[in-house]
């Protein structure tokens, strides 16, 4: 029922199907899968990781290129807690909170939340992280075991959401000139970078077309 | 899998998966009273961190493993292309943009390949 009221939770849960087919097709224990999804929580860093460990990374190199991803994770916390907190939380208690934070999550609490009464936020928010995050445990776990038992066109069908959630998220999100430019300059560089410097092209494509992007997006907006 | 193995595997999925991401959290408990997030620093970390993800996108899309390199890279690219025009046309629905996609992929991939 709750989930019929937020499309954003019934994307999310596809979307962690596929990743669950994504990891089997990479190599990645069921074991792993879940484990991965707990501790990270955030698809992008758990794809990220996924892709770093099948490809043979080291772990410093894994562990960069999940950051990266990962430092998104720090304007949502800072934009969400100022809501979601009571005057004497404590910081243990607000990281835990921030632990089941993600995109979907935050798209959904800054929406809800404002307009509740203060103590009962908390409560809403983690019965709907509890419910969200059980379940998809759940599903990364059911979408790894499929993926060897649907048809092969089918399961193909099941790692494109992935992307492809990807890509209307962040055009979702990116709302200025740098964060526009940023997505196009990365989607170019990193096929690029794949054929050149395979293995460090998330790096590269990262700190280069963010970085360009960074600098034409303020100019852009400066006009 | 040996023991040693098994819990080096698992150190190596905290350090590389658990530390990365919720060294970011922890700070935005810290800097939730703090951080600009109208800055310049900010705001070039972020350009960064879409421009990794655009290229994680970008390389799957490109360069498939498993399933999905079975998929013609005509019906890969279509399948995105109309899922984002579909996204964008009916007021930035994820949902819509998502059906749509997975439309074009799977009825592009059994209609090349057959049944």
């Amino acid at each position: 029922m709750w989930a019929s009221t937020s499309p954003a939770a019934v994307v999310l849960i596809f979307s962690f199907f596929g990743f669950g087919a994504f990891a089997r097709e990479s190599g990645i224990s069921l074991f792993d899968t879940v484990f991965i999804s707990f501790f990270v929580w955030a698809l992008p860093g758990q794809v990220v990781l996924v892709s770093e460990i099948a490809s043979g990374a080291t772990m410093t190199a894994a562990a960069l290129a999940v950051t990266l991803t990962a430092v998104r994770l720090l304007p949502l916390a800072v934009t969400l807690l100022p809501i979601l907190r009571e005057p004497h939380t404590p910081k243990w208690k607000q990281y835990l909170l921030t632990h089941f934070m993600a995109i979907t999550v935050w798209v959904e609490s800054m929406r809800k939340l404002p307009g509740m009464p203060r103590d009962e936020r908390i409560p809403y928010y983690s019965g709907f992280c509890a419910v969200l995050f059980v379940t998809n445990m759940f599903v990364a776990a059911i979408g790894h075991s499929l993926a060897g038992i649907l048809s092969a066109k089918l399961a193909a069908g099941l790692l494109f959401l992935t992307p492809l959630y990807f890509v209307l998220s962040l055009i979702s999100v990116s709302n200025d000139w740098s964060n526009r430019l940023a997505l196009l300059f990365g989607f170019i560089l990193g096929p690029i970078f794949f054929i050149y410097f395979r293995g460090y092209e998330l790096l590269l494509s990262g700190l280069i077309g963010g970085t360009l992007a960074y600098f034409a997006g303020r100019r852009f907006e400066q006009k | 899998m040996g023991d040693i193995e098994f819990w080096a595997n698992l150190g190596m999925l905290l350090v590389a998966g658990y530390f990365a991401t919720d060294i970011w959290r922890l700070a935005g408990v810290f800097a939730a009273a703090k951080v600009d997030e109208n800055g310049e620093i900010f705001r070039w970390v972020r350009a960064v961190s879409t421009a990794l993800v655009a290229a994680l996108v970008a390389r799957i899309i490109f360069f498939p493993i498993g399933a999905l390199a079975d998929v013609e890279p005509l019906v890969r690219f279509s399948a995105v292309i109309v899922g984002t025009g579909i996204f964008l046309k009916f007021g930035r629905s994820i949902a819509y943009g998502i059906i749509a996609g997975e439309i074009i992929l799977l009825v592009g991939h059994f209609y090349l390949t057959g049944l």
